[in-house]
């Protein structure tokens, strides 16, 4: 490929000194080859910095409006609490179709308890329209990250309606032990 | 028997066009890329796997670290201009022009109003300086934050003619609290619907 030959001897010494051809053509490949490697880099980092984001709606805070009332069977409510702990249980605290238990974060936790859920729902409602509602409920320790990550599983899992509201003391003292 | 001769193909391609086209797509590419700007407040953003990427204009970041200390950036100079010239006139501080326009040049900032034509006078680089700034008072007894708030969605409602969006970025490791105080702020103005800047992982967690 590299074509920076300096033509053949000349052989004898008295002749005349011929000014040396040089070759015109220079070897482009490694120059190329850089170019790219920048154009690889610079495309992906343009549109790889833009940040993510998730959108979030959060309920009405207007307390004029009349609240919705919906079936217990319907609701899952989630209980965030400090150090990654999470419960879930059915309908309401007070009577729960079903009580709270504890479960993990990830694909092996709760996200199999929502994806289950999902399809149970609108099966017992006899309605695909009575879909499953999920209450986020975090707790003052919580952090962010557990806040996000079960938002996230609400996407993952395609939840038709969640909503994230107050925790209540007596929920908050069931995360504590 | 005559040999098939095989046609010998020249070793070296004319490479110069090609060249030429990687380095114009190079130097577009260097030119379009913005340089990140350094951040006064610097999070750790949890990590989601939805993909909705941030818009770029009429957006306003409210950053969230460091134990409840806020921060924030609006984007676009003009809103940024306006805004203060807003809160100039509603608090009575009366900034000057010249402190205005040094405003509209700052992306993100975190100082109580008092403080904040301190931090104009510094140079760019000395403003982001761990500990000089302290974040935007929001409790209470003096929400500023909320000042801000509404006074940038009216400069931009002003110029835009169009609803500012609200970013909430905060770090991983904050308390729930904290970030619910500053959805608070922004529901209480009617405000209930803002994005969370994540990172990105895959959905095998």
């Amino acid at each position: 490929m590299a074509e920076l030959n300096t033509g053949g001897d000349d052989g004898g010494k008295g002749k005349k000194v011929r000014s040396k051809k040089q070759n015109s053509k220079v070897d482009l490949t490694a120059m190329v080859d850089l170019a790219f490697l920048l154009i690889t880099f610079f495309m992906l980092t343009t549109s790889l910095s833009k940040p993510q984001s998730m959108d979030l709606g959060m309920p009405e805070k207007d307390s004029k409006i009349p609240p919705i009332l919906i079936a217990d069977a319907r609701t899952l409510t989630i209980l965030v609490g400090e150090n990654n702990t999470l419960k879930t249980y059915m309908g309401q605290f007070a009577s729960p179709i079903e009580a709270p238990t504890s479960t993990t974060y990830g694909k092996d936790g709760i996200r199999k308890k929502i994806l289950e859920k999902v399809v149970s729902v609108p099966v017992t409602m006899g309605d695909p329209k009575k879909g499953l509602i999920v209450i986020i409920k975090a707790s003052k320790k919580s952090n962010y990250k557990n806040l996000v990550d079960v938002l996230d599983e609400m996407a993952i899992c395609k939840v038709p309606t969640y909503a994230i509201v107050d925790i209540e003391k007596a929920e908050d003292a069931l995360l504590k032990n | 028997m005559s040999k098939v001769k095989m046609s010998k193909k020249a070793t070296s391609i004319d490479m110069t066009a090609m060249c030429d086209v990687a380095f114009l797509l190079l130097t577009f590419f260097i030119l379009t890329a913005t340089a990140k700007q350094p951040e006064p407040l610097p999070v750790d953003t949890p990590a989601s796997t939805v993909q909705t990427k941030l818009p770029e204009t009429d957006l306003a970041i409210i950053t969230v670290g460091q134990k409840g200390k806020v921060f924030l950036g609006i984007k676009g100079t003009d809103v940024r201009k306006r805004t203060l010239e807003l809160l100039s006139e509603k608090t009575k501080i009366g900034f000057t022009k010249e402190e205005i326009l040094k405003f509209s040049l700052v992306d993100d900032f975190g100082v109580p109003l008092n403080e904040l034509r301190g931090l104009l006078t510094l140079k760019a680089a000395d403003r982001n300086q761990e500990g000089l700034q302290k974040g935007i008072p929001h409790d209470s007894i003096d929400n500023q934050l909320k000042e801000w708030v509404l006074a940038a969605r009216s400069a931009n409602a002003e110029l835009h003619e169009k609803q500012l969006n609200f970013a909430i970025k905060g770090d991983a490791k904050e308390e729930y609290p904290e970030i619910k105080k500053v959805m608070d702020i922004l529901q209480d103005q009617g405000v209930n619907k803002f994005n969370l800047v994540t990172g990105l992982r895959s959905k095998d967690f």
